[in-house]
């Protein structure tokens, strides 16, 4: 182990070199680009004796990712917002052909307007596409989360696609001190690829095909079942790597201070460290307010929201994104756990931090305040600055 | 006479489900024939993804891996980097899409596979339309020709704009090998093929691939039509090796285009004056391949 100082970007890099990824795709965007330049300079130093293609876009990116598994190999790739989304094909493409890519992602906001900040729309938006997703709110985490990912993802009852998501320069673009393990250390946590790729030289056979209504939902099915099982899988390893490392981050939905609290809020990514301050700041005025961080997207957690729910009158959500004509993903994802449960506490849905806007301890602690004083329902935008007027010429 | 002897070997299937005299499946045959069981294919959303046999089945007894349609270049490039980092260094690429994946949707990533210098063979498997949709029109289908979507009638007499060039395209990328290839002249084929196997870097064939129900014509005509494809000069042989053109079959005197198109119904609306039109192109398009050839 080693201490660094590190960008979330480069601890994606170190995790992937870690990981003895044997195939990179790299293909630029902001804010990501610095996970791929610092791999192509770990390639050029031979320091990684890896394959690194220079893809000329992000579709093209996870194409040779997904074929470069096909064949066996670990591959690791990195994108944010447009690019994901020119990928959506592809993320498709990934879990159906059961291809355990690991991708990191930087999450920024999508365009029109344009922006490059922190929002979790890209990620939100990819929901459906069979792939793992974790959120993170330290570079130490990003590291740690993105070695666990290709064990993960490679394991036999898994062989899924894993995201690694990073907030836009909160994360991306901030250096941390970082605890980086041996090279020892992580091969004896990630051996080589031992799932066998599913194309094989030599041995006839097509991974892809068609197939008929007969035999279509079985295969999905069997990716359903996989994400599951994804959940317990997870637990293992990161049981695994506490014993190597030291370091465990809490499982899929990690909670602060909710034993005996009247109000939780439930956060994504790096809005979490200011709302365990806010949470501190609170406890010593006497409110009991607590915290819930939504680390695993897909699976989503539902059994541990109904565990945090049980012990909690109101809950808050926290989306950094919104999906139209509807809430925001979490909110839905977490009400629709509980429906159903034996205690159903009060739910709000606050939609903040769109677009890289700040989310600071005034905002956060007035979402809390709002919870504790139970006056509102539904979705609130606490931070938007003005309603929109509708401007009428002539 | 002597002839080249065409490798007994088969690495494809009768049990395929192509149409009766679809050229798209000898050319599947002949590229494997040529390049044998330690072949690796990747094959985009076109005939052939049908043509291979749903799940669990397939028709290929070399390993096939299907690709989203647009991404064969990419797929090409994927394969071989894994196959490198595995160390399986005598494995073949190949990607094998139709005319639409590659000289429409595909080109982009064509075009980073040949820029890239992809150790990999791309087979353009052309039958001039998307065929396996319906016959619609791509850049590929030739001028006048009849599709589902440049019907013929008072306003349209078939597509109006001229094929896509994609020799030049590829030749632009200065590839280490292009070579057209037609089923109708297997001898030709095949040693392009092998040629084609033992250049190291991006290689590329573009294949003539006559389909009976998208060129309105009986399935056992497919080879007569073919080899009149060629001896018309529509579709002239030949190959780029280090930028130098050399035509692999020139003829003392081509037979007139009009043979060739009055052979297919999907050309029958076609007038005089356009049928000449399509001549003159056919002659200028030839004449500036013996100047290439020519430059050495």
């Amino acid at each position: 182990m080693v201490r660094m100082v590190l960008s979330g970007n480069h601890a994606q890099s170190y995790a992937a070199k870690l990981a003895r990824v044997q195939v990179v795709a790299a293909y630029p965007i902001t804010p990501q680009t610095s996970i791929v330049e610092k791999l192509g300079e770990m390639v050029a130093s031979g320091d990684l004796p890896a394959q690194y293609i220079n893809v000329e876009s992000e579709h093209s990116a996870m194409q040779a990712c997904i074929s470069a598994a096909a064949l066996g190999a670990r591959t690791y790739t990195a994108t944010s917002s447009q690019g994901l989304l020119l990928m959506h094909e592809l993320l498709h493409w990934a879990s159906g052909a059961r291809a355990p890519v690991v991708m990191g992602v930087v999450n920024r906001a999508i365009a029109p307007p344009w922006s490059i900040f922190t929002d979790h729309a890209d990620t939100v938006a990819q929901r459906d596409t069979g792939w793992i997703q974790f959120y993170s709110e330290s570079n130490q985490e990003v590291l740690d989360t993105a070695i666990m990912a290709f064990r993960l993802a490679e394991h036999e009852d898994v062989l899924l696609p894993v995201m690694v998501t990073e907030d836009a320069f909160y994360l991306s673009h901030t250096v941390e001190p970082v605890d980086v393990p041996s090279q020892d250390e992580i091969d004896g946590f990630l051996p080589r690829r031992t799932t066998r790729g599913l194309l094989r030289p030599g041995i006839a056979g097509r991974l892809g095909s068609f197939t008929t209504p007969d035999l279509y939902a079985e295969f999905r099915h069997k990716i359903a079942r996989a994400m599951v099982r994804s959940a317990e899988v997870f637990f293992e390893i990161e049981d695994d790597y506490h014993r190597i490392t030291g370091r465990h981050h809490g499982g899929p939905l990690p909670t602060y201070r909710v034993d005996d609290a009247d109000a939780v809020l439930v956060t994504m990514g790096t809005a979490t460290p200011t709302a365990r301050a806010v949470v501190d700041a609170m406890r010593s005025h006497g409110k009991k307010v607590g915290l819930a961080k939504l680390r695993a997207f897909r699976p989503f957690p539902e059994k541990e929201v109904r565990q945090l729910a049980a012990g909690v009158s109101r809950i808050g959500v926290l989306d950094r994104s919104f999906t139209f004509g509807a809430a925001g993903a979490a909110f839905t994802e977490i009400a629709a756990s509980l429906y159903g449960a034996r205690h159903r506490p009060a739910l709000r849905n606050f939609v903040a931090g769109l677009g890289g806007r700040d989310l600071t301890p005034k905002v956060i602690e007035g979402m809390y305040k709002a919870l504790l004083k139970g006056d509102g329902e539904g979705v609130e935008w606490p931070d938007i600055k003005r309603r929109m007027e509708v401007v009428r010429h002539g | 006479m002597a002839r080249l002897t065409i490798p007994a070997e088969e690495y494809m299937r009768a049990g395929h489900s192509g149409c009766p005299g679809c050229g798209a499946t000898l050319v599947m045959r002949y590229v494997l024939k040529g390049l044998g069981s330690e072949t690796i294919m990747t094959v985009p959303a076109c005939c052939w993804t049908v043509i291979g046999t749903p799940f669990p089945t397939t028709a290929l007894d070399v390993p096939m891996l299907d690709c989203a349609f647009e991404a064969t270049g990419a797929s090409i490039s994927g394969l071989r980097a894994a196959a490198d980092a595995l160390g399986l260094t005598n494995v073949t690429v190949v990607g094998f899409a139709g005319d639409g994946g590659t000289a429409d949707i595909g080109l982009q990533a064509l075009s980073g596979m040949l820029e890239r210098r992809t150790d990999g063979i791309y087979v353009m498997y052309d039958n001039e339309a998307y065929m396996n949709t319906g016959v619609q029109r791509s850049g590929a289908t030739p001028q006048g020709a009849w599709t589902t979507t440049t019907p013929v009638g008072p306003g349209s007499h078939g597509k109006g704009e001229a094929k896509k060039d994609m020799m030049a395209i590829v030749a632009a990328h200065r590839p280490a090998y292009a070579a057209t290839v037609n089923v109708a002249f297997p001898e030709d084929f095949l040693k392009k093929v092998i040629k084609a196997k033992g250049i190291r870097g991006p290689r590329f064939l573009h294949a003539l691939s006559p389909c009976p129900p998208g060129w309105r014509y009986p399935p056992e005509k497919s080879i007569a039509i073919g080899r009149l494809a060629t001896d018309t000069n529509v579709f002239p042989l030949y190959e780029i090796e280090d930028g130098r053109y050399r035509l692999t079959r020139k003829l003392g005197a081509a037979k007139p285009v009009e043979e060739y198109l009055k052979a297919q119904g999907r050309f029958g609306h076609l007038a005089p004056t356009e049928i000449a039109a399509i001549q003159a192109e056919v002659d200028v398009r030839w004449k500036r391949l013996l100047e290439l050839e020519a430059l050495g």
